[in-house]
């Protein structure tokens, strides 16, 4: 039969990232008898449900949604801390000892503030890991390709580079933490000084528009990223939908807004010694 | 009242589904303006044939927006620049007189192309049998109307249902997904009374199934633009939440409210 | 040949009942021992793989599109009767089954249509089990609408998509039984030939339509579900691909073809614009709820229709049918239309077409109310005409739309080859000349959820035991053989024509002489010039391409050659029916103001063709009508 022949051609170039060949045998056979479409999906049902959750790409995307509401969060947190650097040295510098000595004495100092971290690094890695595999999961899902020039009408500049505002902006956090909380990147650093090594780096214009860059990226990423999770979680209400929009364009604005402002003030001399 | 239309078409041939397929440039002189998308394609089929030359190749059949068979790439939007139409009632006076008009295949893996423009849509049969239905063998229905719908129910089922089945979701998705198509045939059944009893496990297997042949949804929102009958997105969020209603929720408790 | 058309005996009401009772039943474990081909998967064919599956039997299902989903049964819009008198406006069983009767000029089985009003009920009932989303009132209970040719509001609908929804409803049960591996489906094959083996039905031969690979498939039953032939005209309201072939194929093989003549024009449609037009689009029945139709009085008249005043406008049907007005049934109102403008009094830069007008409605219930119910109707106007039916009256004329002709089945739906059925529109059976609306969709889906997986155990049950001919009996490479020969043979023609030209040529010969009037000399110069043509079909046709992978121009080559035959019979059909009667309008025989002048005394018959070989000389055979509980009349709307 024909059809045995084509889907067979199917099956080799879906093999190569689907979840499990169980498919394989049904499509191959498209034309003939064949058991309960989903009687296959069950047999490889092993894993813990959670895992199993995950392995579905609608699953992906809720981690992706979730986590990215982790790091929404941290993102907003830390720009308002840091906006503390208009305070003067002494506040920010206080308010990172102040991180220090969370839940203190509940929990010994800094242990806290490592649960925190632990959290974020579990959530970037997993976000990074899930939009990896999707990545991938898209790229096949399209082998050849449209060979003439498409038209959006709906996804925009935002959607459609996500990876790449993703990619710049996790570079660029390495960068980052180098800069600012590690070992410093050439200007004159010295641990728990943040008010002193903020200056010292940012006055610095290379790395002043790095900064702006860097952030801006993460501005167009939290615009489509911040509209997305209500659709990847699901919150979807008709009463509610028209503000979902601008939630994330507000909530994009403002991060921008916040953390451009720091290098600028450094180099304009609002914020320094 | 009607116009004509001097046009070159560039249209993708391809001799069958794995050889290596290009553009083919032909000339459309004389097309008039009150013609459909595919009767246009029908005249330059004739000119093939009278030329000696192989007809171009298409799915069509109903022509009037319904069948679902109908598809084509043109000019890079799914089923043409007019919204909520589909190929086969898009007309020609959308179109000015001297334009190039490019027209390609849908483009899936899981949509491999069979001949010219024509592919096979047959993975979105494989997500209906998997659980796109809402089991009521034949003779035993209680009376109609013995469960009561709201009418805003009826009719969201309804907005749902009215999907086609085309695959312009697919062919628009930058990521090749069928979120659209699967979800609106999710959200018709799930929507109604009678789909609660079957209301996860249908989920679960038709997303399942879509995901083994489909790209991820990454919410776009192309898919709902293309769509001729204009189904909304809102239906993917409503998939979502019922696939992870799916694997989280007891079902030995599902008739509890 | 025999027409039995085996009525079980009994009081009209109880002869269903008995007749279940009484058939010979399958057990459960024996079912799996037979294989049932249906091909077709619409409304009619799609139900019954569905139904035959749930039961247990083999089913292979076959259909020539790429999914179930496509068949044309999709594109009905308007809605589907049921005798369920949830309105409480004094519908029955009996008030359907008289409608329906009456509907088709008296020239329908009681035993059948009865069986169809009762059915009907659990139509409705089944359907929403599925799934369909039906129009609901606010209090959540089904909504109902009125449709020609009744006094009572009974046709359920889903928007303007009814159609649509039932057949995905039905695919989806399909799709239920693909997926168990009960039914096996075949897509993208069509039926090329019927092979009978001793007198029976032993299989099909089809080719595939991708590889042109012809293959055969046998059964202890075929169902055949294949639709009409209203694309005999070229330009009808049916999708491209509809076409006779399986029927033709079957008749070629000894079904007798029944009352081919009766075809219905359904009165609106967007009329043709122009001469590449492919085909027509149907605009629902259910427009004619608020619309009023009308031309104006004098042909001179060259006004916009909003500046022409009252006095002026012919609200033609509610002048001449007082008591049913816009909503007189289709064969009525579609004549009206074309005497109309045959006397120049056409709208439209054609003068082709009447109004269907709804200022008044907007008027009387606001644009809301209108958009409502007819949104998607009126957009699809709009793209098609470029005119906004909220402004401007829709311009409406008649087109081909629905056959009620087909192969002859008897009471079970068998043809008169054993063991081969035909369900829906490709059978002839419950609609006489004249089709209601929103009864195609009614009946289809009767004859494939309760009729056929009632009957056809009737016919298996003596079978136990056996084993389906297998595929390689002489019969069926004989079948093959000829089968290969004839696609082969179309492309070693190499004439100058394209099959799309000839079928053109021949639609205009069939609406012209055989349309919505017909006459002796216009049908006598048909019956001459649909052979001279089909003899240039041999001679001069071209099928570009090859047949070893998709070829559509192959396709449709092959189907056109089937439609010259039918036209031949359709007209010799037409000509014998010395009377007037639904949809076949004989201009001899009309009353002094127009209307259609039945003749029961000698015409109250089923005229049955049987194939002798040669197109222009079949043999007419009569199964009489007996009306034991309706009283012939004469049919009035006025």
């Amino acid at each position: 039969m024909r059809g045995q022949i084509k889907r067979t051609a199917d099956t080799d170039r879906f093999s190569r990232w689907k979840r499990t060949g169980v498919t394989s045998a049904a499509m191959a056979t498209t034309t003939v008898a064949r058991g309960s479409a989903d009687a296959g999906s069950k047999a490889k049902r092993k894993a813990p449900f959670p895992v199993e959750f995950y392995r579905s790409a609608l699953g992906k995307k809720y981690v992706m949604a979730l986590t990215g509401i982790m790091l929404m969060g941290f993102v907003f947190a830390h720009m308002v801390g840091n906006l503390k650097m208009y305070l003067g040295a002494e506040d920010i510098n206080h308010y990172g000892e102040f991180l220090r000595e969370l839940l203190v004495p509940i929990l010994p100092r800094t242990v806290f503030l490592w649960l925190l971290r632990g959290g974020l690094i579990t959530a970037f890695a997993l976000h990074i890991h899930a939009a990896y595999s999707l990545t991938r999961m898209n790229h096949a899902a399209r082998t050849v390709g449209y060979q003439a020039k498409r038209d959006y009408i709906a996804a925009n500049f935002a959607s459609r580079t996500m990876r790449w505002t993703g990619v710049i902006f996790a570079l660029f956090l390495v960068w980052h933490l180098f800069d600012l909380s590690w070992t410093g990147t050439g200007a004159t650093w010295v641990r728990g000084q943040a008010y002193q090594n903020i200056d010292n780096s940012l006055s610095r214009v290379p790395v002043a528009l790095l900064y702006i860059v860097a952030n801006l990226a993460l501005g167009i990423h939290l615009f489509h990223g911040a509209w997305s999770l209500f659709q990847s979680m699901g919150w979807n209400n008709p009463r509610f939908n028209p503000m979902r929009r601008n939630f994330a364009a507000g909530f994009a604005g403002l991060i921008v807004l916040g953390n451009v402002s720091f290098p600028i003030a450094v180099l304009a001399g609002i914020v320094g010694n | 009242m009607s116009t004509e239309l001097n046009l070159t078409l560039k249209i993708w041939r391809q001799a069958g589904p794995d050889a290596p397929g290009a553009f083919d440039t032909i000339a459309a002189p004389g097309i008039n303006d009150e013609m459909s998308f595919l009767e246009m394609l029908d005249v330059v089929n004739e000119r093939l044939i009278n030329d000696g030359k192989e007809a171009v190749v298409f799915d069509h059949d109903c022509r009037e927006g319904i069948c679902g068979t109908c598809s084509l790439m043109i000019d890079g939007q799914a089923h043409g620049p007019q919204k909520g139409t589909a190929t086969c009632q898009l007309h020609m006076r959308k179109f000015a007189d001297g334009q190039e008009i490019t027209i390609e295949p849908w483009r899936a893996t899981a949509f491999p192309v069979v001949k010219d423009l024509m592919v096979d849509r047959s993975a979105f049969d494989r997500i209906i049998e998997s659980g796109g239905y809402i089991t009521a063998e034949t003779g035993g229905a209680s009376d109609a109307n013995l469960t009561p719908i709201p009418k805003p129910v009826a009719d969201a089922a309804m907005d749902a249902a009215a999907c086609i089945g085309c695959g312009a979701c697919v062919a628009a998705c930058p990521n090749s997904a069928a979120n659209l198509f699967t979800a609106a045939k999710v959200s018709h059944l799930n929507l109604l009374p009678q789909g609660q009893a079957e209301r996860y496990s249908r989920v679960e297997a038709m997303v399942d199934t879509m995901e083994d042949f489909f790209g991820s949804c990454t919410n776009h929102g192309e898919c709902q633009e293309a769509c001729p009958k204009e189904i909304s997105i809102d239906f993917i969020a409503m998939m979502n939440k019922d696939y992870l209603k799916s694997k989280f929720k007891n079902r030995k408790t599902l008739s509890r409210n | 040949m025999e027409l039995n058309s085996k009525i079980p005996a009994g009081p009209l009401a109880e002869k269903w009942t008995n007749y279940k009772f009484e058939r010979k039943l399958v057990t459960p474990a024996n079912r799996r021992k037979y294989d049932i081909i249906v091909v077709g998967t619409g409304l009619a064919g799609g139900a019954a793989a569905a139904t035959l599956g749930e039961q247990g039997y083999n089913v292979k299902a076959f259909t020539f599109h790429d999914s179930p989903r496509r068949a044309h049964s999709i594109a009905a819009q308007g809605g589907i009767n049921a005798a369920k008198n949830y309105k409480g406006d004094g519908d029955s069983v009996q008030r359907l089954f008289y409608d329906t009767v009456k509907g088709g000029d008296f020239r329908s089985r009681e035993a059948n249509v009865y069986r169809l009003a009762e059915e009907s009920v659990r139509i409705i009932d089944q359907m929403t089990a599925q799934g369909v989303p039906f129009a609901r009132e606010y209090g959540g209970l089904l909504d109902n609408r009125s449709f020609g040719g009744a006094q009572v509001s009974r046709t359920f609908y889903a928007r303007g998509q009814t159609g649509q929804q039932l057949l995905l409803g039905v695919y989806s049960q399909l799709a239920r039984q693909i997926g168990l591996g009960n039914v096996e489906l075949h897509n993208r094959t069509e039926l090329i030939d019927v092979v009978v083996v001793d007198g029976k039905a032993a299989g099909i031969v089809v080719r595939d339509l991708l590889t042109g690979e012809i293959s055969s498939h046998s059964a202890h039953a075929v169902v055949l579900a294949t639709g009409g032939y209203s694309n005999s005209f070229f330009l009808s309201t049916n999708a491209m691909a509809c076409n006779v072939t399986a029927a033709w194929r079957a008749h070629r093989k000894g079904a007798a073809f029944a009352n081919p003549c009766y075809t219905q024009i359904h009165p609106t449609c967007i009329p043709q614009s122009d001469d590449f037009q492919s085909k027509l689009t149907l605009m629902s029945e259910s427009l004619r709820n608020d619309g009023r139709i009308w031309c104006p009085k004098s042909p001179d008249e060259t006004r916009s229709p909003e500046l022409i005043p009252e006095e002026d406008r012919d609200y033609y049907l509610e002048r001449r049918y007082p008591s049913f007005g816009n909503l007189a049934p289709r064969d009525i109102a579609s004549r009206a239309a074309k005497i109309v403008v045959d006397e120049g009094k056409g709208v439209g830069p054609l003068k082709n077409g009447v109004y269907l007008d709804f200022a008044e409605a907007i008027g009387r219930l606001g644009e809301d109310t209108i958009r409502e119910r007819y949104g998607n109707l009126f957009e699809m106007y709009e793209r098609i005409t470029n005119e906004s039916p909220y402004k401007m009256p829709m311009r409406i004329y008649p087109a081909v739309h629905y056959t009620m002709g087909g192969l002859w089945v008897d009471y079970e739906l068998m043809t008169t080859v054993p063991g081969l059925y035909a369900a829906g529109e490709a059978n002839f059976s419950d609609h006489g000349a004249n089709r209601l609306g929103a009864s195609a969709l009614m009946q289809g889906l009767a004859d494939g959820y309760f009729v056929l997986p009632n009957t056809i155990s009737n016919y298996l049950a003596p079978q136990l035991g056996t084993t389906p001919v297998p595929t390689d009996h002489p019969e069926f490479q004989a079948a093959e053989a000829t089968a290969k020969a004839r696609f082969d043979g179309y492309l070693a023609i190499g004439g100058t024509r394209s099959p799309d030209s000839f079928h053109q040529e021949l639609g205009k010969i069939m609406w012209d002489y055989c349309g919505m009037e017909r006459t002796k000399t216009g049908l006598e110069k048909a019956l001459s010039e649909i052979p001279a043509l089909h003899e240039e079909f041999r001679k001069n046709l071209r099928v570009t391409g090859s047949g070893e992978t998709t070829n559509q121009t192959l396709e449709k080559a092959a189907r056109v050659d089937d439609f010259f035959e039918l036209a031949q019979v359709m007209c010799l059909d037409a000509l014998t029916r010395e009377e007037s009667c639904g949809g076949h309008f004989r201009a001899e025989h009309q009353t002094g103001e127009g209307e259609a002048e039945r003749d029961d005394e000698h015409f109250a018959h089923v005229a049955a063709w049987e194939w002798t070989g040669n197109a222009s000389a079949p043999n007419r055979h009569t199964e009489p009508l007996t009306f034991e509980n309706i009283h012939l009349a004469v049919r009035s709307y006025k």
